[in-house]
């Protein structure tokens, strides 16, 4: 038996998709395009990163970076090299 | 499944507080923490369920089940290969839908489970309502909610998992047949019949399964069925590097991300419709935890309070610590001194009292120190406070070639002072990166452990009476200096090339359990005690036998007119002695005399023994407490140290970075999975320490 399951969101043009390290502390956006591959790329997509996502970030460390972002009624924290893979639309 | 008991394996998110349910079911006695992945351990524990006895596998909290991480790969190992009769996956109630991509895995596994819907109350507060008939239904596995704090609920769930068990008793595993897509769909048929076809790995795992991980270019899995059957993983490779070609060309994306995305897609199909409501207002502990972030992460306020806890740390610690350290230092000499009356003179008392109880006693005179070092990480460990201090020093530490985890390995092992490198290094098991990992555990010897802390305190004590805490403060401070720099140093040759990711959780604040912080606590103080009783017993014998013999003989000891001056003269004459003397030759030059060499020699065994030591080469005898005044007097006296600044500072400095302890050795050798990683610290820090001292000591005269 098929269970059934919802079409993922395609990664289309998005004209205004931003790096999420680029995101102001308060800016919230929509996941368009995870850019990363390999071990980083799994381990985004494990914390629940995936296209369609909505996030939030949500604060910076004292020396800037890492960053943290809300998602899913958590708190994640990031490198800016590491949001650099991910691509959101901001609202 | 064997007939006398039921084997549970527990598995779940870090932070889900599966530890808290592993206690509750089985009594038995572990950390639970709010440090992602803090448990790397395996765990196991027996409980009993209506008169059935049951096992538990507590397994090490993960996300997700590929071979990312150390503590994904052994649970993955452990589910695959001791195939336990059922799995209890814990998650957390609150954020549910993350952590249903781990039971989606297990369900793509096809193992029998039960979920556990954790942390109940910490949702209803939140004002979330799950349906949990209408989840079990979607799920087509029993679903129960739990309170781990308060045991709400553990019973049911132990219940429910063995019934589970028993009815899936006998049956293969039977993978759940998930959907990926039109591409992904046909690819997995045809690499499943190949599979069954060939009966390729099939013994070991369901075949739908290991089509999936070819997919998802699982590097162990992949590797295993090379080793297995080249030709059958090769044509599968080509398959899965067709159906890639093809995803990218159209889709522009690869398997593995296809796979995941259609994970989520299906969690969240089975969270539609009111399987879970929350209202607006829903986010009352994370806005609580947000609000506290804002100040305890904020760009000025967090690093000062960061800073402020760790000195607070410090202080305490010694102020508290050292009370009952006196006590106990206290009854060591009573006893050293009650056996010395009663023993008869000679060897036997010579062993007892200066090699096991002078060498015991000196490791249990750290344990208060300890237990309120391990009280302190306790409790920045279960409140969360941890993972901030891993997120506000990550951008510094990733300089360094390291990982914002490498903090609490750095922290335990003497970053503030008075921690030990064992469980320091030991606690590197939290690091997902193995060249960070290694670069921690090689350079957590640098810090001022608590052994230490003795010989910082009698040489300052000599050279800088009423400065001995600043004294103590910039040693605290080089040994943070020398460990990043040579981590540095260390992931730019040796150990050099990319870093893990930092990808990490924080865990929402919440405030420790007594009982939490108190076995946390126990757990680590226990295994220092143990490291006193065992291999430092026999290390200081050993030592105390190369301080013996050989003897001196019977004419020479008749030279001297006082016992003291005979001993200073036997130990000169020992193995150690000779070795110090010899040592000599090179050590002038950082400023070492060779009572210094004996005392590092003897440093060797464990850092502890150098006080002693020294105390034995300044020919002192007898009561402890009395002898740290008069050894203090005599080593301001002595010709060699009297007015010798330098070397005092390069002393402080070689026992500061010198070779680790033999233990410590032991554990680095363990945990960098090699006896050449052991050697090498030894050889590497004392280089290192050499060359510090020589510098300073010969800048020092100059100046």
């Amino acid at each position: 038996m098929m269970h059934n399951t919802a079409m993922p969101a395609q990664a289309e043009e998005h004209p205004r998709a931003v790096e999420l390290k680029d995101m102001a502390v308060g800016e919230s956006g929509s996941v368009v395009r995870i850019c990363a591959v390999g071990e980083l790329g799994r381990r985004i997509r494990d914390m629940g990163i995936i296209p369609g996502s909505r996030l939030c970030v949500t604060g910076r460390a004292p020396l800037n970076d890492p960053l943290t972002i809300r998602l899913r009624g958590y708190t994640l924290s990031l490198r800016g090299s590491e949001a650099a893979y991910i691509l959101v639309e901001p609202d | 499944m064997p007939e006398n008991f039921i084997s549970i394996a527990l598995a779940g998110n870090p932070n889900c507080g599966k530890s808290t349910i592993f206690n509750a079911i089985t009594g038995a006695h572990q950390h639970v923490g709010n440090y992602p992945g803090i448990t790397v351990e395996k765990k196991e524990g027996f409980a009993a369920s209506d008169g059935q006895s049951v096992k538990v596998i507590d397994l090490p909290g993960t996300y997700s089940l590929t071979a990312y991480s150390l503590e994904e790969r052994v649970a993955r190992r452990v589910l695959l290969n001791e195939r336990p009769n059922v799995v209890i996956d814990i998650a957390d109630a609150g954020t549910l839908d993350r952590h249903l991509y781990l039971a989606v895995q297990l369900m793509e596994m096809g193992i029998p489970f039960v979920l556990g819907l954790n942390m109940m109350d910490e949702a209803r507060q939140k004002g979330i309502s799950i349906n949990l008939e209408l989840l079990s239904k979607r799920l087509g596995i029993p679903v129960v909610p739990t309170v781990g704090r308060t045991g709400e609920g553990v019973r049911e769930l132990l219940a429910v998992a063995c019934r589970t068990a028993r009815e899936h008793a006998g049956h293969p595993w039977r993978p759940r047949r998930l959907s990926y897509g039109p591409d992904l769909d046909v690819a997995l048929v045809e690499m499943v019949s190949l599979i069954e076809k060939q009966s390729f790995l099939t013994a070991l795992f369901p075949a739908r399964w290991i089509a999936l991980k070819y997919l998802e270019a699982d590097s162990e899995i992949i590797r295993i069925g090379r080793g297995a059957d080249e030709k059958t993983s090769s044509a599968l490779e080509n398959m899965v590097q067709e159906v890639t070609g093809h995803l990218s060309q159209t889709l522009e994306t690869y398997p593995e991300a296809v796979i995941s995305d259609y994970r989520y897609g299906y969690i969240s199909a089975l969270l539609r419709d009111g399987v879970v409501s929350s209202p607006e207002n829903a986010r009352n502990r994370m806005a609580f935890s947000e609000k506290i972030d804002k100040v305890l992460t904020q760009r000025l306020i967090g690093p000062i309070v960061m800073l402020a806890v760790m000195y607070l740390m410090y202080k305490v610690t010694f102020s508290v610590g050292e009370i009952p350290m006196g006590w106990i230092q206290a009854f060591f000499g009573w006893l050293a001194e009650f056996v010395d009356g009663i023993m008869p003179d000679g060897l036997v008392k010579s062993l007892v009292v200066s090699g096991v109880i002078e060498g015991v006693g000196g490791l249990f005179g750290f344990v208060p120190l300890i237990v309120v070092v391990f009280l302190f990480i306790a409790v920045l460990d279960d409140s969360g406070y941890m993972a901030r201090i891993a997120y506000m020093l990550d951008r510094i530490f990733h300089f360094f070639g390291l990982h914002g985890c490498s903090v609490m390995p750095f922290i335990i092992s003497g970053g503030i002072a008075g921690g030990c490198a064992v469980p320091g290094i030991m606690a590197t098991r939290t690091l997902r990166s193995s060249k960070e990992r290694l670069a921690t555990i090689l350079t957590a010897p640098f810090f001022s452990c608590g052994a230490k802390l003795p010989v910082f305190l009698l040489i300052s004590a000599v050279f800088f009476p009423e400065r001995g805490p600043l004294v103590m403060f910039l040693l605290t401070l080089a040994g943070w200096l020398v460990a990043l720099l040579i981590a540095r140093l260390l992931r730019s040759t040796v150990i050099s090339g990319a870093g893990t990711p930092f990808v990490m959780e924080l865990p929402p604040y919440r405030l420790p359990t007594l009982k939490g912080v108190l076995i946390h606590t126990w757990e680590r103080t226990f295994a220092y005690i143990k490291k006193a009783g065992t291999v430092v017993l026999a290390i200081t014998i050993v030592i105390w036998a190369a301080m013996t013999y050989p003897r001196l003989p019977a004419a020479e000891s008749a030279k001297y007119a006082s016992d003291e001056e005979m001993q200073m003269a036997a130990l000169r004459h020992s193995i150690a002695g000779r070795i110090g003397v010899a040592l000599e030759n090179v050590t002038q030059y950082a400023g070492f005399d060779w009572r210094g060499n004996i005392a590092l020699i003897g440093g060797f065994g464990a850092k502890e023994v150098i006080v002693s030591t020294l105390g034995t080469a300044y020919s002192l005898s007898g009561n402890e407490e009395e002898n740290n005044e008069n050894l203090i007097q005599r080593i301001r006296e002595d010709q060699h140290w009297r007015d010798n600044t330098p070397a005092a500072i390069s002393f402080l400095l070689f026992v500061l970075l010198y070779s680790p302890c033999f233990m410590a050795v032991v554990v680095i050798a363990k945990e960098a999975g090699s006896w050449r990683w052991g050697l090498f610290s030894v050889i590497f820090n004392t280089l290192v320490a050499f060359a510090a001292s020589v510098v300073i000591y010969q800048v020092g005269r100059l100046l």
